[in-house]
């Protein structure tokens, strides 16, 4: 099982997020995250979907979205080419002094920053390829994680390649 | 001009050459049935007794014609009544146009009466659908739904039309219809492989999908059959694309498909795959399919490449415009050992040919038909023995003469499909139904007899779901569970019921007497044709099995 990413341009029109991920859905393929958002073009979103699987998948998920109406553009976006982001917000419980300083350390190390700050919490926000989420997600693990949101990955082509090159 | 949505929505159907609709009416299209009533001289609606019989009767009608067909129903329950017939249509790649009517846009997501998310049902059995947002934008959408339906692989698009939009009013500036998208153009490099692949081959076979039908590139298959020295089998889907009495055509292979065909395909080393998407009826166990074979799969949709089989070559393109292209690339050579292998495969098939049991067999039956039929008149057929056996029996000359349910397998699709294919081709239609199908849309006898269509209906009739049962005997020790029905129907008073002519078959005199009269009819006639119950459907592939586990007939 490999991970593979793949960058959309569509319709940015109602349905069309239901449309792409029911597509996925029905076909079995096994979605990591789908992350979706306007372009500077109002008449297109931009989609990234990331998921496990072969090559054999990524040839369905990609020739069975180039038949969607609504998809403009698609590519696979190969992981060693292309710059990956994905975001996390997360709040971790800091009961006392020594938990925050270490917490505070490790925001330090991570390059993360702290965006909400309460007697017995903080909130940090962490950009980063998802690797790096992870590990800094196994790493406050300890102190007691109240709650997390991670955006799921946007990613685009390194150099002056882009999507609609396609 | 300034015209009402429902106006608009008559002249954009007019504009793509519709000069007929199935639909019922109902409270969100009143406004277009007031329409079509004021227009009932450019164009021609149909009633059928159900939504589904409608829609499968647009599916008939495409199949048999090749044009977009177009079915009209309500919101809500006759918005959900079609959604068998869309994903039949889906599955079969058939072109048509599904217009309901919603509630108004101001009642939408509040649960209204009959409302249903009819874009939200449909999705995953549309090639797309559209809820339509505005009167302004009412042409171009439809304009776009044809052009969608008919492009590339065709099949289904539905059109939501809320009710406040088909009153309202807008402009609407007459245009002709879009163009198809253009099919893909094979890579010379492919063409050139493929040429060296078939001048390599010492057993080639050449195996047709329904593409060949949209692709109208029955001639070429032939060219190129006779140009490699090739046998030609067809999936279901296929049969009609080559003459079934042509002496290259093997006919149907698959899980109920000819022996010769079948076995053919398994011991070739080169299948060329045409307009095909390897249905798992066709391939059984796919790891154990055709494995000394190599195959060159060619298709207009690039996601049916390698999809279900692997192939050493796919091309996606036109198949009409790629085999013209291989063609002028190949010299035409013969395989006399393969030909008398082939031939050989005939001849044990022909040796072993399962015919029957009882004092009527299906193969009588369709013996006789064909008979009575013309090469121009459609076969229609429901889903289950009686279909196999119309496959695997009925002489199909001319493309579009076979109009059967495939990839969904709808039991009750026959009757809706039948009276479709007639409407299209004005020609007398004979459909195979079984008494299990025939009484799943039985209702659309009334809308045969209201159009007074020639139909005939050939009703093999054994008392029990016929092709559940075979299953049951063969892999179920015969634990026939809900499968006898023990129904005290009289089919041929019920035919009476309806306005229709009815007979009674129960031998070879009867049926010829019958026959007789049904095709010198004018409107629909029913034949209660009576068959053995323990009638098998033979040979038989077992589900994901190969050639080496077939049964050829109950002998072995």
């Amino acid at each position: 099982m490999k991970k593979y990413i793949v960058g959309m341009l569509v319709a940015n029109e109602a349905g069309v997020l239901t449309r792409i991920s029911g597509l996925f859905g029905r076909r079995g393929f096994n979605i990591e995250s789908l992350t979706v958002g306007e372009t500077e073009d109002p008449a297109l979103s931009r989609m990234t979907v990331t998921f496990t699987g072969d090559d054999y998948t990524r040839d369905q998920v990609i020739r069975q979205a180039v038949k969607c109406v609504d998809v403009e553009y698609i590519k696979e976006l190969p992981l060693e080419k292309c710059i990956s982001r994905e975001l996390v917000m997360l709040k971790v419980a800091t009961d006392d002094a020594d938990m925050r300083k270490d917490v505070m350390d490790a925001i330090a190390a991570f390059k993360a920053k702290q965006i909400d700050y309460s007697s017995r919490s903080v909130v940090v926000e962490l950009t980063g390829e998802s690797a790096k989420i992870d590990s800094f997600i196994e790493l406050m693990k300890p102190y007691g994680i109240l709650e997390l949101c991670r955006t799921g990955t946007v990613a685009m082509d390194r150099g002056t390649t882009c999507l609609k090159d396609a | 001009m300034i015209l009402s949505g429902s106006q608009i929505l008559i002249e954009t159907l007019l504009e793509q050459g519709t000069d007929t609709v199935f639909g019922y009416p109902g409270g969100t299209v009143l406004n277009i049935y007031d329409e079509l009533y004021k227009s009932s001289d450019r164009i021609n609606h149909i009633i059928s007794a159900h939504e589904q019989g409608a829609v499968h009767a647009a599916d008939g009608y495409a199949r048999a014609s090749g044009k977009v067909g177009v079915v009209i129903a309500t919101s809500g329950p006759g918005a959900t009544n079609l959604v068998t017939g869309i994903a039949n249509a889906y599955l079969d790649s058939t072109p048509i146009v599904a217009i309901t009517g919603n509630v108004g846009r101001s009642l939408i997501g509040r649960d209204s009466f009959q409302e249903v998310d009819i874009k939200g049902i449909t999705m995953p059995i549309t090639k797309h659908n559209f809820q339509v947002q505005s009167t302004e934008e009412l042409a171009d959408v439809v304009r776009k739904a044809f052009k969608i339906a008919r492009s590339g692989r065709p099949g289904p698009v539905l059109i939501d039309i809320p009710k406040d939009i088909q009153i309202a009013t807008a402009e609407y500036t007459p245009a002709s219809p879009l163009p198809s998208d253009k099919a893909p153009y094979a890579y010379e490099t492919d063409i050139a492989a493929a040429a060296k692949m078939i001048a390599e081959a010492k057993k080639p076979y050449v195996y047709c999908g329904g593409g060949i039908i949209n692709a109208a590139a029955g001639k070429e298959i032939v060219a190129l059959a006779d140009a490699i020295d090739a046998p030609i089998g067809f999936s279901m889907m296929g049969l009609s694309a080559v003459a079934s009495t042509h002496p290259r055509a093997l006919g149907m292979v698959g899980m109920h498909g000819h022996y010769a065909a079948t076995k053919a395909m398994y011991e070739s080393d080169l299948i060329l795959a045409l307009g095909i998407r390897f249905s798992d009826r066709a391939t059984g166990d796919k790891s154990k399919f055709a494995t000394g074979a190599k195959i060159i799969h060619i298709d207009i949709d690039n996601a049916e490449l390698n999809k279900n089989i692997s192939c050493h070559l796919s091309i996606n393109a036109d198949v009409k415009e790629t085999v013209s292209r291989i063609l002028e690339r190949i010299a035409p050579t013969a395989h006399p050992e393969w030909a008398q292998q082939v031939a050989s495969f005939c001849k044990y098939e022909e040796d072993n040919l399962y015919l029957g049991k009882g004092e009527l067999t299906p193969y009588q039956i369709i013996d006789a038909v064909m008979e009575h039929t013309t090469p121009d008149m459609p076969i229609a057929t429901d889903v289950g023995q009686h279909q196999m056996w119309a496959a695997q029996r009925c002489k199909l000359e001319a493309p579009r003469t076979f109009v059967s349910s495939g990839g969904l397998g709808t039991m009750g699709y026959g009757m809706g499909a039948a009276i479709g294919a007639c409407v299209a081709t004005g020609k007398r239609t004979v459909l195979f139904t079984g008494d299990g199908s025939f009484g799943m849309n039985l209702n659309e006898m009334a809308t045969a007899v209201s159009q007074n269509l020639p139909l005939v209906v050939m009703l093999m009739n054994n008392g029990v779901l016929g092709m559940v049962r075979q299953w049951q005997t063969l892999f179920f020790g015969q634990r026939y569970s809900q499968t006898t029905l023990d129904r005290k129907t009289d089919f041929v008073a019920l035919a009476k019921a309806f306005g229709a002519e009815g007979y009674s078959v129960t031998n070879k005199d009867e049926l010829a007497a019958a026959l007789d009269a049904a095709f010198a009819a004018d409107g629909p006639v029913l034949l209660d044709c009576r068959i053995d119950q323990d009638e098998m459907v033979m040979p038989m592939i077992p589900p994901n099995g190969s050639i080496t586990d077939i049964l050829v007939n109950l002998k072995n």
